[in-house]
């Protein structure tokens, strides 16, 4: 039972943003601008789940939760899912797939240009998300999706570039900063007496020094 | 305040409104249509139009042949950072402030300078109807019929000297009631400023009411200013002190963001804002985007007092 909910959790998150959503809709909560509304709100969702996603590794390593490591696709994969209906919301609904109007705002607005590189980037490590790409791309596969981070980056800079008042995203971007500083942080390992050793500690530490 | 437009095209059209050329035919388009209907002023007293009730009178139309919004757009949705910066809460955390006693002080290079009890306010001066479009910075706009009087009337009675060369306007600070004036992050009181010949033309008004109804808090009760041909924020809320002066005043949003807010702020689908579309707006009601006009269509009426100015740099 407890391993069930340990595996619908994340599912339970992702779904959550678009229950908060058709609940806003059927409550006649989109205001009177829901275009825009619901261009902001999915992308919120869409960093805070990126970042979410981010934490499964630290709390792994900090607190030796295991079961956060399988968590990590399903986050990530729904992000994009939210960072999709943000730019179709933005491109379809705001713009009417208007390529010229678009193109005007991608070149007069760097925040465009920022938030449309993240979502490049989150493109293709959702394609290659399945298990099938992660024994085709080996040692490659890790290499690419480390690239969530510059994505991450990359959404946080357009949400400051884009906010009237930077505060909310620059917390955002303490805590992608907070993230990737934990990555960095020596693990904390919980070894079965029996096995302690000395010099293993090192070793490991050393190993994954040299493996990031 | 009539201008007859002797001014040529030329004088008064910068270059690339001339590139431009779907978006300033359609401007002229807007012009031409507001000529046929006789509304060369957008100004017409409250007796000449239907009556317009909260309920959404779909009837009122501004002169560019465009339904007003609704009561319930106008006053649900609503930038005022005193209250709150999220748009649709502002009218519930407005929903108690306290408008009465109010007075608003008009002071600095005034021969008379004087203290008017609103009450004074609104019986001085005949609350005209004007119904104008509204276009905020943001890339959305409404069109609003409200009340008011032409601030010109107020300057008038006052006397600026000939020195005063700008009008600065000041909202209520209040921190117990505006809770947003806690955030530190913006230098309150609310400021804002025009010029003075903006100031006295006949466009500019003192807003004391929308709908046929007294003005709710979240749209600035009890007096706020309206400036229909720039962005939104030019039009203070709330205000209680109106000063003539000989320097251009800073007003919040160039003391906040000097890059993004220029003491103008004419509405200019040619000078671009880093985060929103200036090139188009979202009508509140209507699902595309429209052309955002020059001077948002009161170039008619405005243009010539920028006569020679370079509006991309006094954006």
């Amino acid at each position: 039972m407890k391993s069930v909910l340990l595996r619908l959790f994340p599912h339970l998150i992702g779904l959550l943003p678009l229950a908060l959503l058709s609940s806003d809709a059927l409550g006649n909560r989109l205001t009177v601008n829901p275009i825009q509304y619901l261009t902001q709100r999915t992308g919120w969702f869409a960093l805070a789940l990126l970042l979410a996603t981010l934490a499964c590794t630290p709390l792994n390593r900090w607190f030796g939760w295991k079961q956060v490591i399988r968590w990590r696709r399903p986050l990530g994969l729904y992000s994009f899912g939210y960072a999709c209906l943000h730019l179709g919301m933005f491109a379809g609904l705001d713009y009417g797939l208007d390529l010229s109007l678009i193109a005007q705002e991608v070149v007069e607005k760097r925040y465009i240009i920022a938030g449309f590189g993240a979502f490049l980037i989150l493109f293709p490590l959702a394609f290659t998300s399945t298990t099938g790409w992660q024994r085709r791309l080996k040692h490659w596969w890790k290499r690419l999706h480390r690239l969530v981070y510059l994505a991450a980056f990359l959404a946080v800079v357009h949400y400051l570039w884009l906010s009237k008042d930077p505060r909310p995203a620059l917390i955002a971007g303490s805590v992608l900063v907070v993230l990737l500083l934990a990555r960095r942080m020596p693990a904390r390992r919980r070894v079965q007496p029996s096995l302690r050793h000395p010099d293993m500690t090192t070793t490991q530490a050393g190993q994954s020094r040299h493996d990031t | 305040m009539y201008r007859d437009p002797t001014i040529r095209s030329s004088d008064i059209t910068p270059e690339s409104v001339y590139i431009n050329r779907r978006a300033f035919l359609r401007g002229l388009g807007g012009v031409g249509a507001g000529l046929l209907l006789g509304a060369c002023g957008v100004s017409q007293s409250s007796t000449e139009l239907t009556p317009s009730s909260p309920t959404g009178n779909v009837n009122l139309r501004d002169e560019l042949g465009d339904p007003v919004n609704t009561f319930e757009q106008i006053t649900t949705y609503n930038n005022f950072y005193e209250f709150t910066t999220s748009k649709e809460d502002v009218a519930r955390r407005a929903a108690g402030f306290v408008t009465r006693p109010w007075t608003v002080e008009v002071t600095g290079m005034v021969r008379q300078p004087r203290l008017f009890a609103i009450e004074d306010l609104l019986t001085m001066f005949d609350q005209e109807e004007r119904i104008y479009r509204l276009r905020c910075v943001e890339g959305w706009s409404m069109v609003i019929p409200w009340q008011g009087f032409p601030l010109r009337k107020l300057l008038d009675l006052v006397e600026p000297t000939a020195q005063a060369q700008y009008v600065r306007f000041e909202t209520l600070y209040d921190p117990d009631q505006m809770p947003g004036q806690r955030d530190r992050y913006f230098p309150w009181p609310y400021v804002e400023g025009l010029r003075i010949d903006e100031a006295m033309h006949d466009l500019t008004i003192l807003s004391t009411g929308l709908y046929g109804r007294t003005l709710l808090p979240q749209n600035g009760a009890p007096l706020r200013l309206v400036v229909p041909w720039k962005y939104g924020f030019k039009s203070i809320k709330s205000i209680v002190k109106i000063e003539l002066t000989d320097t251009m005043p800073v007003s919040l949003w160039m003391a906040v963001a000097p890059r993004e807010y220029g003491f103008y702020a004419n509405v200019n689908p040619e000078v671009p804002h880093p985060r929103w579309s200036q090139a188009t707006e979202r009508r509140i009601g209507e699902l595309g985007r429209r052309k955002t006009l020059l001077f948002n269509g009161y170039a008619e009426q405005v243009a010539a007092l920028y006569a020679g100015m370079d509006l991309r740099k006094h954006y």
